[in-house]
């Protein structure tokens, strides 16, 4: 059967290609809306401050200037930003406005006005006096007795431990670790730092927000989760989920800062006072400074080991700063130990994590949710046991890791699959991932050859774990509509932020309903259509909306099926819906044009329309080895990635040039993360470096040579044998890149990102001791 | 003021305003393809051509351009054909969300106008203006490769 498919598989070009190659790609702003207001925002100048008073006479009383909102004149209704389902899981403790300011940028008021300039303009004439409150500026102080309260206020809910600065707390244990370190022959012990890294979507946060003839807010917004958003702003604004209507134009990149909602509250809010469309859009510096970021964390990782490299027992301690929200606070850092931790059998797991509230950036989701950073101290980690057992590194993963057939206790315990049904590996590709990545580096030719001279060259490796969608948490809903024509309509809920999505659910229903992928006209991410979904976050479209396409491509192609055996007068069960056409074995044959005409015109008529739901418990993880190779210069400190190659199993690459685009833009965001990203905040709280030029994302020169290798683990529960791919990649670099410079200089670094003051400081240490 | 240009071949006079970028007064007239990132130069997605140099247009002022003639993306293609780089860069792969392409598509565009037969090393150096969040460059690249090679056996 899969030798047979004609659109799976394979390397179709992406739906959407010829209108964004040639600038037509419609993005949120790239419409002309009559009449359209400009809003902009007055920003806290203080990292934690009470707003004694707020007096807007003056902006409102500059031409031009069409609403002003302040604390004072808007609902003041708890809400989470987190695009989750529902209840989500995040405190809510956000507010359209507020009293109080809890970090330098935090929202004050808002103006909308007729052109940009003008609403600039206002809000600087917005007079507020404030009462500077100290501050939670470290992390680290935040739990302290006698710490700076951040949610003092009483209407605020799901806090974990308000009283000190706890968002979210996160305490699971299997078996007895303390036993198990006690009786291993080796126990390695490690810190570990990471930052702040910002996702810097080339498009930033924009929503256009107005009232239609109907009098429904519409929303048209720069989304990654079109149904949340609608539910959630209908919770935050008190208005019915009937009268939100929530459409995805194209999106500029999501990676996550885009699975909250962040311009639609305030563009909702004064499109609702002035009864005029309103445009708030994110400047880069706002992007930089009050959008969201991957969440600090402070790690701790002790592991025990029989002296055969058996691991005995595993302990992840985590201190995570969420920033002034707790925006995705609980189920980020959860993914840092349940990804990580069930990758090494052990027979002895601990996990525990404090999520803590500080007057710094805000923290969020981030493309690997949490994951990055534990696979970062992780595989760090398993590499320093591995050296202390004795045994290659390749050899010590080989050993320990997770195996087809087991169960993954740590995925029901802690983050969003909590109190679920634990996973069980049906496939697994990690195996064939490690071989065929370790032979395309040249493991076994390069370790330990550093080279003489200045530069040195290493060779590092790690292996990654992801889900395909959050575990018993989603649900998609999909119609499919045959058109005279034989071409369908396929809607769906999902919503494309630039992953390529759209073209693999096409892919599927054309492969189910023997057309080509040019038959099928998507719609994707609108809430007035026939469907629903999560959205796209969790590395989840692929799997679960992809199964729904094909339950409802099934659903159509059955109905196509029965309208032709009544066509041909044979027997539904023995045809074929093949290219175009559906075929008897006996040789007889109708266009799917003659059904579709018969269907809707002919004697028995009917309009063919498929629809799939689906939901499942399941959470396939699909596996990376990544094995990177690195040039350290001792002189300088600097690292240059060479080459990195990752071997991924996807399960089944729906679409390979889609697949591959995945891993390799995720790999270049590892690499910054690795490498050069970081979120500078001052000692009051300011972010530094809010701009491109001070915050260095990897361009195209900087680029190592990227080889991806699709390993093809079929997953039973999956569509066409799909895992998801999204994600997983982004979890490598910074452990392969960290373990790569070991091999090459024999420093250990524990902090991100890599920078050549700390390589350099780090031999310093070195030749000292 | 008054502002006369070509825009993919057709002559426009506006009236716009001394202080807009001409990536504003692109954008307000429906030429949407060059985008809106960083507004400072560093990022290339609002790149368009101005006699014959990609610029990026959101640190011109508009009227620097009086007299000029600029060439955006959606004037890149030819007799409805899509220009070389345009259809290397749909069929592949290259595009993800597809936000920094259009102004990757111009820059490369322009530069093969220059060096028909780039290498590799020279595309990546000639892109470094040009950011990208979603695809680490190597589709992009490899994109703009197959332009010039196809463009070169013509
Ligand atoms: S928007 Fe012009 S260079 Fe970034
Ligand atoms: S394709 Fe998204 S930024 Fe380049």
């Amino acid at each position: 059967m899969k030798s047979q498919l004609s659109v799976v598989g394979h390397r179709a070009r992406r739906v959407d290609g010829v209108k964004l190659a040639t600038g037509r790609g419609t993005f949120t702003d790239d419409i002309h809306i009559r009449g359209l207001l400009h809003a902009k925002l007055l920003k806290s100048p203080h990292a934690h401050a009470r707003i004694i008073s707020i007096d807007t006479s003056e902006a409102e009383a500059l031409p031009g200037v069409r609403a002003v909102i302040t604390h004072e004149n808007v609902p003041r209704i708890p809400y989470t930003s987190a695009g989750q389902s529902w209840p989500e899981p995040s405190p809510y403790d956000m507010y359209v406005l507020d009293r109080k300011v809890r970090f330098i940028g935090d929202a004050v008021a808002a103006v909308a006005a007729e052109t940009p300039e003008i609403a600039e303009r206002a809000t600087q004439l917005i007079r507020v006096e404030y009462e500077p409150l100290p501050a939670v500026l470290d992390f680290h102080d935040a739990m302290n007795d006698g710490a700076p309260l951040i949610h003092d206020e009483t209407e605020s809910y799901g806090i974990y431990d308000p009283a000190h600065n706890v968002a979210a707390h996160i305490d699971v244990e299997h078996g007895d670790v303390a036993r198990g370190l006690a009786e291993a022959d080796i126990v390695v012990e490690n810190e570990f730092f990471v930052q702040y890294q910002q996702h810097t979507c080339l498009e930033p946060h924009v929503t256009i927000a107005l009232f239609d003839e109907d009098r429904r807010l519409v929303l048209r917004t720069s989304t990654q989760i079109p149904y949340h958003c609608r539910r959630m702003i209908a919770f935050a604004l008190e208005i019915p989920v009937k009268d939100v209507h929530v459409i995805k134009p194209r999106v500029g990149g999501g990676f996550g800062n885009k699975q909250e909602v962040v311009t639609e509250p305030i563009s909702a809010v004064l499109a609702m006072r002035t009864g005029r469309p309103v445009k708030l859009e994110y400047t880069r510096l706002e992007e930089f400074t009050i959008a969201r970021n991957r969440h600090p964390q402070h790690i701790r990782l002790s592991t025990g080991i029989r002296r055969d490299g058996t691991i005995l027992a595993n302990s992840l301690n985590v201190l995570t700063n969420t920033g002034p929200y707790g925006t995705h606070a609980l189920t980020v850092t959860g993914n840092t130990g349940t990804k990580p931790l069930p990758l090494y059998r052990s027979p002895n797991v601990k996990f525990y994590a404090d999520i803590v509230y500080t007057n710094l950036p805000i923290a969020g989701a981030f493309r690997g949710y949490g994951a990055p950073q534990g696979f970062f101290a992780m595989e760090v980690q398993m590499d320093e046991v591995a050296e202390a057992a004795g045994m290659d590194p390749l050899e010590f993963r080989k050993l320990n890791h997770i195996r087809q057939g087991d169960t993954d206790l740590m995925s029901a315990a802690a983050g969003e699959g909590a109190g679920k049904k634990a996973r069980v590996i049906h496939s697994s590709g990690l195996p064939e991932c490690i071989e065929r990545g370790a032979a395309a580096i040249g493991w076994h030719e390069k370790r330990g050859k550093p080279g003489d001279g200045p530069i040195k060259r290493g060779v590092g490796m790690a292996i990654l774990m992801q889900g395909s969608g959050v575990a018993g948490d989603e649900l998609a809903a999909a119609t499919i509509r045959m058109n005279e024509d034989a071409s369908f309509n396929l809607h769906v809920g999902s919503a494309d932020i630039g992953t390529g999505s759209d073209t693999t659910l096409c892919q599927i229903a054309a492969e189910v309903l023997g057309v080509s992928i040019e038959d099928i006209v998507i719609r994707s991410g609108n809430t007035d259509d026939i469907t629903f979904d999560y959205g796209a976050y969790a590395s989840s479209t692929a799997y679960i909306t992809g199964t729904c396409v094909l339950k409802a491509a099934e659903d159509a192609r059955n109905q196509i099926v029965n309208q032709a055996a009544r066509m041909l007068q044979e027997d539904p069960e023995g045809l074929l819906v093949h290219e175009g056409a559906v075929r008897s074995l006996s040789g007889k044959s109708v266009t799917l044009q003659e059904i579709a005409l018969e269907c809707l015109y002919g004697e028995d008529k009917t309009v063919v329309i498929g629809k799939g739901t689906h939901a499942t418990k399941e959470s396939p993880p699909p596996f990376v080895a990544m094995f990177v190779e690195v040039e350290v210069d001792t002189e300088t400190g600097q690292v240059r990635p060479v080459e990195v190659v990752s071997a991924v199993d996807v399960g089944k690459a729906l679409n390979p040039d889609i697949c591959e685009g995945q891993v390799e833009g995720a790999v270049a965001q590892g690499l910054g993360y690795a490498l050069t990203e970081e979120i500078q905040v001052g000692p009051d709280g300011q972010v530094l470096n809010p701009s491109f030029m001070d915050y260095k994302i990897f361009c195209a020169a900087d680029m190592p040579r990227l080889t991806t290798i699709l390993v093809e683990a079929e997953e039973p529960t999956g569509p066409f044998g799909a895992k998801s791919v999204a994600e997983i990649a982004i979890n490598g670099p910074a452990p392969a890149v960290s373990n790569a410079i070991y091999d090459a200089v024999g420093i250990r670094l524990h902090s991100l990102p890599m920078t050549a003051e700390k390589v350099l400081a780090a031999l310093e240490e070195k030749q000292q001791s | 003021m008054k502002l006369s240009v070509t825009v993919n071949g057709e002559q426009q006079e506006w009236e716009v305003e001394p202080r807009q970028t001409l990536l504003d007064v692109l954008r307000d007239r429906g030429y949407t393809g060059a985008k809106r990132v960083c507004e400072s130069g560093e990022c290339g997605a609002c790149a368009v051509i101005v006699d014959g140099l990609a610029v990026d247009s959101c640190i011109q002022l508009a009227m620097q351009a009086d007299g000029c003639s600029i060439t955006t993306v959606e004037g890149l293609e030819s007799n409805g054909e899509l220009h070389p780089v345009q259809a290397a860069f749909a069929e592949n792969g290259a595009i993800q969300c597809g936000f920094c392409i259009p102004g990757m598509v111009v820059t490369a565009a322009n530069y093969l106008e220059e060096n028909p037969d780039p290498t590799e090393d020279e595309i990546r150096h000639v892109l470094v203006g040009n950011l990208c969040r979603c695809t680490g460059y190597k589709k992009p690249v490899e994109a703009v490769l197959q332009a010039a090679r196809g463009e070169r056996s013509e």
